[in-house]
């Protein structure tokens, strides 16, 4: 099918867009990559009257690193999580996590903004901003905010974002020396939504986690935190036992839905299996 | 506001300047627009890349972006690419091996064969069907797409230009 007619506009600042989102009110929608937006449009779930493209918005480009924090633009685009050098060195999770993201054509367009704005808890990159502890950057007519991953994702499709603002910019504290990460996730097809899909983080200055993050996406209305899973690793050394405990507590951490493709009881089944052979490969790794 | 707004850009090597209604996609630019038909159209929501293009370089759906959207940018269709000889040792070896019957994927297949040989030389077959993932072919079982790109990734790592596959003129 085809879109419903709509005018376009295009911004060359954040102010600009949302000073254009203002003017229209509900009946407009920000357009990123469009790998979601488009085939929405063709399919008439929405019809907005008016398109703001901000892709030429200079402000969400770009990725740098202070140090401290790694600022990814929130115009990066999923093929550029497995190609820039600085996500590499200090978001390696997020390399490991953007193959396994749609096809090469549409990452080669999709935008880590328009994923984690979205929300859908089935992506990759939102969960990975719950591993990551990052924050997410929004500008609104008030000014600019920085809200926790934590706090950004709220339910399906809901975030901290209210309608009108932008996302800017994801922060991302940069992995050090002591941190592993590792990423998979269980599809049916290569390219190929997840059945479910889990990546990790743990902080390991010597043979013990001090710190471990794990998040789960395709397993509820939300990106998820295993925090039972997580507190059965810290303070542990990763070895069998530990990574054993780690799976038993997922029951405490996620109560996945029933649907026709996928019962409840094998996508924590799924999601258990998972688990065990990334904490087994940084089992091995370490 | 919904009425066609005028876009530059650049297809195929040639700027022009057209008008396009906002919601035109890309793809139905190219086809109805400019008569470029090589350019497929399926299912038009990104599932089963008929209608892949080269949007600055690398391959992106003609469904998934709107005219306006690629005002200012360079596209490349199939066209283009046959008719500058890139990809003649492609086609030949598309032709040589069966790699087409009904021939209605094969526009997307070679924008994706073309990119991925520019970044990889030597991909392995693993890396050639993922490569492939986003192409549906409802014919040929995609064996024979993946034997036509390794024949051609070997050609090309011998040395061999593509053009000298040129067809002769019938
Ligand atoms: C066939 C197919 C398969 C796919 N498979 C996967 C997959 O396996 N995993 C996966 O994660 N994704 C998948 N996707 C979705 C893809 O990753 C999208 O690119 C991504 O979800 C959205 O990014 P975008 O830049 O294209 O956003 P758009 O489509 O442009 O926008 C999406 C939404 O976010 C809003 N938005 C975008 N940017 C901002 C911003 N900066 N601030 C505020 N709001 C914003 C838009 O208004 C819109 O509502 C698939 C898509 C297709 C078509
Ligand atoms: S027509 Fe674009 S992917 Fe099918
Ligand atoms: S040759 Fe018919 S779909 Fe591929």
């Amino acid at each position: 099918m085809k879109a419903r007619a709509f005018s376009y506009v295009r911004p060359a600042t954040v102010a600009e867009a949302l000073l254009a989102f203002a003017e229209a009110g509900e009946g407009a929608s920000y357009i990123a990559g469009g790998q979601s937006l488009v085939p929405a449009l063709a399919l008439r779930l929405q019809a907005p009257e008016r398109l703001i493209d901000i892709a030429h918005v200079a402000e969400l480009r770009g990725v740098s690193c202070d140090g401290e924090w790694l600022r990814i633009g929130a115009l990066t685009r999923h093929a550029d999580a497995h190609d820039d050098p600085l996500i590499a060195r200090y978001a390696p999770l997020l390399a490991l996590a953007a193959p396994h993201v749609a096809h090469p054509a549409i990452r080669n367009r999709g935008t880590l903004g328009g994923s984690v704005a979205l929300a859908d808890p089935a992506s990759e990159f939102p969960a990975m901003m719950l591993a990551l502890d990052a924050e997410m950057e929004i500008a609104g007519s008030a000014g600019t905010r920085r809200v926790p991953a934590t706090a950004f994702f709220q339910d399906l499709y809901q975030t901290a974002i209210e309608p009108g603002e932008l996302l800017v910019a994801l922060h991302v504290p940069v992995a050090r020396a002591e941190h592993r990460c590792a990423f998979d996730e269980f599809a049916r097809r290569r390219g190929d939504y997840a059945l479910v899909g889990c990546g990790v983080m743990l902080a390991m200055p010597g043979d013990v986690v001090a710190e471990a993050r794990i998040a789960f996406l395709s397993v509820g209305s939300t990106p998820m935190r295993a925090r039972a899973a997580e507190a059965a690793l810290a303070g542990q050394a990763l070895d069998a036992e530990a990574i054993r405990r780690a799976q038993a507590a997922l029951a405490d951490d996620l109560d996945p839905p029933d649907d026709e493709q996928v019962p409840a009881a094998m996508r924590l089944h799924l999601a258990r299996v998972l688990l065990g052979r990334l904490l087994g490969r940084m089992e091995m790794a370490s | 506001m919904t009425a066609p707004v005028a876009i530059t850009l650049s297809v195929n090597g040639e700027t022009l300047t057209r008008a396009a209604e906002p919601r035109e996609t890309l793809a139905d630019f190219l086809r109805r627009d400019l008569g470029l038909t090589g350019t497929h159209t399926g299912c038009e929501m990104g599932v089963c890349g008929a209608c892949l293009v080269m949007l600055d370089g690398a391959p992106v759906h003609g469904c998934l972006i709107f005219a306006v959207q690629a005002a200012g940018a360079s596209v490349q269709t199939v066209e283009g690419l046959s008719e500058s000889a890139m990809i003649a040792d492609l086609q030949r070896a598309f032709h040589e091996r069966n790699a087409l019957q009904c021939g209605f994927c094969t526009p997307g297949v070679l924008v994706t064969a073309q990119w991925l040989l520019a970044r990889k030389a030597a991909p392995s077959r693993e890396e050639i069907r993922d490569a492939l993932s986003g192409n549906y072919c409802r014919c040929t079982g995609y064996e024979a797409i993946v034997d036509a790109i390794e024949t051609v990734a070997r050609r090309r790592s011998a040395g061999e230009a593509a053009s000298r596959f040129l067809e002769e003129p019938a």
